[in-house]
This record gives C-alpha cells, structure tokens and sequence, in this order.
C-alpha cells in the first residue's frame, strides 16, 4: 500500500536528477540487459531469420541451393495434404483455444472474486499439473481414453456400455481433449489477472443501481475482463497449431497435424526447405486468425458495454 | 463489501472442485498403474508391487539418460537464472531505449509454437556445422527457460525499496558493494525459485530435447523412445511417477520461497502472471 505513495513523493527528486544521467541510464540499462538480448539474438531472431531465407530455397539430397523460388510456399499452400493439415491443425487449435478459455473462465472468476484468503493456494494448486512433464500428461490421456482405459472400464463398470469402445483414443476429440487439459493453466492465470484488475467499486455502483447478479455480470465484470480473455485466448490457441506430440500419441490417422508434417521435413523426409517454408505459413495463418479472434473478442466487449 | 464476500454460488464452488479433479486426474493414474501387478494400465488393479520401480535401476540406458538430464537442468536452470538476472535488473532499475521491445523480445519464446523454435534452433546448429549434443539442448533450453526466469526475477526485483540501494551508495558501498550485500540478499528468494522452476523445465521438456540433442538422450527422450513398446509402459509409469514427484517437490519449494518474499512486497499474480 506505501509503495504508490513513496513513488509520487520520489518522483520530482528523480527528475531533476535524472536529465544529465539519462545518457548514462540509458547505456547503464542497455548495457546491462545486452548479454540476454544478444543470446536471444542469435538463438531466436537469427535461427528465425534463416528459416524464412530457407523457406525461399530448394534442396537438392544434402546441398541447399540458393537461388530464389516461391516453390515451396506453391506445394505448402495448394498440396492437399498439407491444405488439409494446416485447416485441421487449426480447427482444432480453434476448438481448444475456446474449450480451455470457456472452461476456465467461472474458475478464474470464482478464485478472484470468492477465493478469500486462500487466493494463493487455489492459484498454487491449478499450476501445479501444468508443471509436470507435458509427454506424461499425454501418456495418461493415452491410459484413460484406451481400448482397455479407465473410461471404459467405468462405463462397463456403471453398466452404461456392455463392451470396451475403440471410440474414445486415437481420432480428433481425444487430441481436442489432451490439449484442453494441457493448456488450462494457462488460460486461468491472465484471466484471473485481469478481473483481479477490475475496481470492484464499479461491480458495487451496478448492484445499487439495481442491477442483478446476471446483468451486472455480463455488462461490467465480462467486458473488463476481456483483455484477459484476450491474452488466454492468443497464448492457447498459437503454440497448439505447432503441437506435434499429442497428435502422435493420442490422434491417430486422423488426429495428425500440421507439425507431424513439420517434424517429418526435418527428420525422415528431410527437405529443410520445405519444412520451413510448412513452419513460416502455419505462423502466418495461425497469427491471422488469432488476430481474428481478437478483433471479435474486443467487438463484442465493446458491443455489451 | 460483504455481500459481495458472501455471494459464492453453490455450483461456482461445486465448479470449481470438478475442475480440479479434471487436472488431476490424468496425473493421478500415473502413480495408480506404476505400483499394478499387471504389464497394461487397465482396471481392476491385479496387485501391488514395486518391482516396476527396482527394473529402472537395472536399466543402464535409463541411469544414463537420467544423469544427462540432470547435466542439461543444472546447466540450463544456472544459465537462464543469470541471463534472467542481468535482464530483469535491467528492466526494473534502468530506463532505456528499447526496454519493452526487448522485454518481448525475451518473453517471445513462451507464446511461440515450440516446435518452430525447435527447428529453426536446429537449422542454424546445422547450418553452423555444429554437431548435436547436450550442450545444443542446453542452448536451447536456456532460451525457453529464460521467459520463466524473467518474470519470476522481475517481480522479485520490482518488490524492494530502492531507497535502501541508496542509502548503501550514499553510505560509501561501491555499486558491487551495494549489490552483494544489499540487493543480493533481498532478491535471492527471487533467484532461487527462479533455478527451481527453470531446472524443473528442462528436466520435463520435451520438443527441444528431442530435436536439439545427438546420441545422448534426456529423460523424457528416453521415455519417448519406450512408448513405441507397449511392454516398457509400466517401467515409464513409474519412471514418471517419480519425475512428477521431483517436480512437485522442486516446485512447492520454489513457491515457498517465492512467497515468504512476496509476503514482503505483496506481489500478486504466481509464478507465471
């Protein structure tokens, strides 16, 4: 609570001092964040940057030939297998980027506005699975939705099914479902953040107006909430199109992936170049339709308010 | 404000439960099936045993990959936390040019398909002719720990009183004096939970590991490998089961930590926010 304070009152001094140290502030920051910024340089901007040189290239069996060509981008963009891998890979990202955000929502509500005192330990216990291994997430998947699962077991067991099903593991839902589990960390955490962010003055201003609970609810807290929704959404839905473990273990024939495809260019099928020039399209048609949602996202908050 | 407190709808709650069973669950029938008698996972249990568990230590592959991977955390969660360092000090004490742009920059790994990091980390290693190895997996699992490290820093650092960095500089401490002994000792719960949950990272991460490494495999490398056998199932359940333990323990303590600073400066918002 005394922190905004001190920094009102600390702020004049610092002003004036700092006009002639900017220079050296400046340099001082740069200098000293610059050993990161230079690592990330040269293993992500870099190996990026020569993706995208290598998605303008051809290979011929072990030597890369440079002359320019849109090849690629013709076999990534109208080859039908790829055309149908990218359009499931992002259908299916767009289902699970809505499930997760959906299912999280009254989750991340409920800590924030009636956690109480235990807010910490709720937000503890929701990270917790996301931080054990991701591969052995999947594996339980695997042990649950089975011929010889959990699932059926418990059906069989209730009496509700007579013999084991096969409909369960190895098809689209089985991968919809892993990566909704995989992913709902994620989706709490900035939608708890921003209704966190909300003056809980203006929640009571429309319940003295007169306001019920459900009008309240979708005219103030839901709209204040949408930047949140926002990054959950943006922060599910673009690393699931590039997933290629849980289309492995889980999907099945028809449960494959973009990035099965991806990793195939790099390893079995090795033509780098195509590979990349596979990545480069998926990050730019994933990014759009994120944005997409975003808009709609931001259409629809304002629409309400 | 009371009424506000009190209104928790019976099925908000009832919500809330199922959908912490809905994250455990899965988890939970690692443990189940690594301790069952019979070689598939399936209900009814057939028995309790452990030697699923006294296999592991049998299989040299299995020592091998687990020392490699212990190599790559350590490595890894030390290099992140002092990149993490250098950065989030940066971020919080210095205005500069650029500050946001980088600060992106650094946290872009996080919201970047992994699978494209991890291959185009591998066409430069390849590019550069560098061959595969660990040390390439600790490349890039420094890059993807480095946003985890960043954030769990720089609330760290945004929490204390800079009046106290002054006060030692004003009382005569050199800039290095002032950091060894006045901002060290105040971020270091930063710094620890930091290495906790980059270390426990790298021991869970997968993708990367599996493009960036050569002959040598990480743990979860190796258990990727055992998957094509539907035989080696159990000796990785249970391999799991206690990879998930290490991980729980490592994390409880990095947030245990985490918090006793935080209850200092009231940070909200976890290891991730």
């Amino acid at each position: 609570m005394t922190a905004p304070a001190e920094g009102i009152a600390a702020l004049p001094v610092v002003r004036k001092q700092r006009n002639p140290v900017l220079q050296s502030e400046a340099a001082r920051g740069l200098g000293l964040i610059s050993p990161t910024f230079i690592y990330a340089v040269i293993f992500l901007v870099i190996p990026i940057v020569l993706v995208i040189a290598n998605s303008f290239w051809t290979q011929n069996y072990l030597t890369i030939d440079r002359t320019f060509t849109l090849e690629n981008y013709r076999i990534a963009l109208t080859d039908p297998i790829y055309r149908d891998l990218l359009m499931r890979s992002l259908w299916i990202s767009l289902l699970v980027s809505f499930f997760t955000v959906v299912l999280a929502y009254p989750i991340a509500f409920f800590i924030s506005f009636h956690g109480g005192k235990h807010k910490g330990l709720w937000l503890f216990l929701i990270t917790i699975p996301f931080w054990t291994s991701y591969l052995l997430r999947v594996m339980s998947w695997k042990v649950i939705l089975g011929y010889n699962g959990v699932l059926n077991a418990t059906l069989m067991g209730l009496g509700i099914t007579n013999g084991p099903s096969d409909a369960f593991l190895y098809n689209t839902s089985a991968v919809v479902i892993t990566l909704t589990h995989a992913w709902a960390t994620f989706a709490v955490l900035p939608i708890f953040v921003s209704l966190e962010k909300i003056d809980r003055s203006l929640v009571e201003a429309a319940t003295d107006l007169g306001d019920g609970p459900l009008r309240r609810f979708l005219r103030i807290t839901l709209p204040l909430s949408a930047p949140g929704i926002i990054s959950a959404t943006l922060i599910v839905m673009i690393p699931t199109v590039g997933d290629f473990v849980t289309p492995r273990l889980v999907g099945g024939k028809d449960g494959v992936m973009i990035a099965n495809a991806i990793q195939a260019q790099f390893g079995k099928a090795a033509n780098w170049p195509l590979g990349a020039a596979l990545s480069v399209t998926t990050m730019a048609v994933v990014t759009a339709m994120a944005a997409s949602v975003v808009l709609v996202i931001r259409m629809a908050a304002r629409r309400i308010r | 404000m009371k009424t506000l407190r009190n209104f928790a709808p019976s099925w908000l709650k009832t919500y809330a439960f199922l959908y912490v069973i809905f994250l455990y669950l899965p988890v939970i029938f690692l443990p189940i099936f690594s301790v069952n008698t019979s070689a598939t996972p399936k209900f009814p249990l057939s028995g309790f045993t452990f030697k699923w568990y006294g296999d592991l230590t049998r299989t040299p592959a299995l020592t091998d990959a687990a020392w490699n991977s212990l190599l790559v955390g350590v490595s890894a969660s030390l290099l992140s936390t002092i990149f993490g360092i250098c950065a989030a000090r940066a971020i919080t004490r210095y205005r500069f040019p650029g500050r946001r742009t980088i600060n992106g920059l650094l946290m872009a790994p996080l919201v970047l398909p992994e699978i494209i990091v991890a291959v185009s980390m591998l066409l430069v290693m390849l590019q550069l002719g560098l061959s595969l190895s660990l040390i390439t997996v600790v490349f890039g699992h420094v890059l993807i720990c480095i946003p985890y490290s960043l954030s769990v820093l720089t609330s760290g650092f945004e929490g204390f009183d800079r009046s106290l960095e002054e006060a030692s500089s004003d009382l005569g401490e050199s800039a290095f004096g002032t950091f060894r002994r006045v901002t060290l000792p105040m971020v270091s719960p930063a710094i620890i939970s930091s290495l906790l949950v980059s270390f426990t990272i790298s021991l869970d991460e997968f993708i990367m590991a599996f493009f960036l490494t050569g002959t040598e495999a990480t743990l979860p490398v190796y258990i990727w490998g055992q998957l094509r056998f539907a035989a080696k199932l159990p000796g990785v359940l249970a391999l799991g089961t206690l990879l998930l333990a290490g991980s729980i323990v490592l994390l409880t303590i990095a947030e245990i930590v985490r918090r006793r600073a935080s209850n200092r400066t009231q940070n909200m918002g976890g290891i991730i926010a």
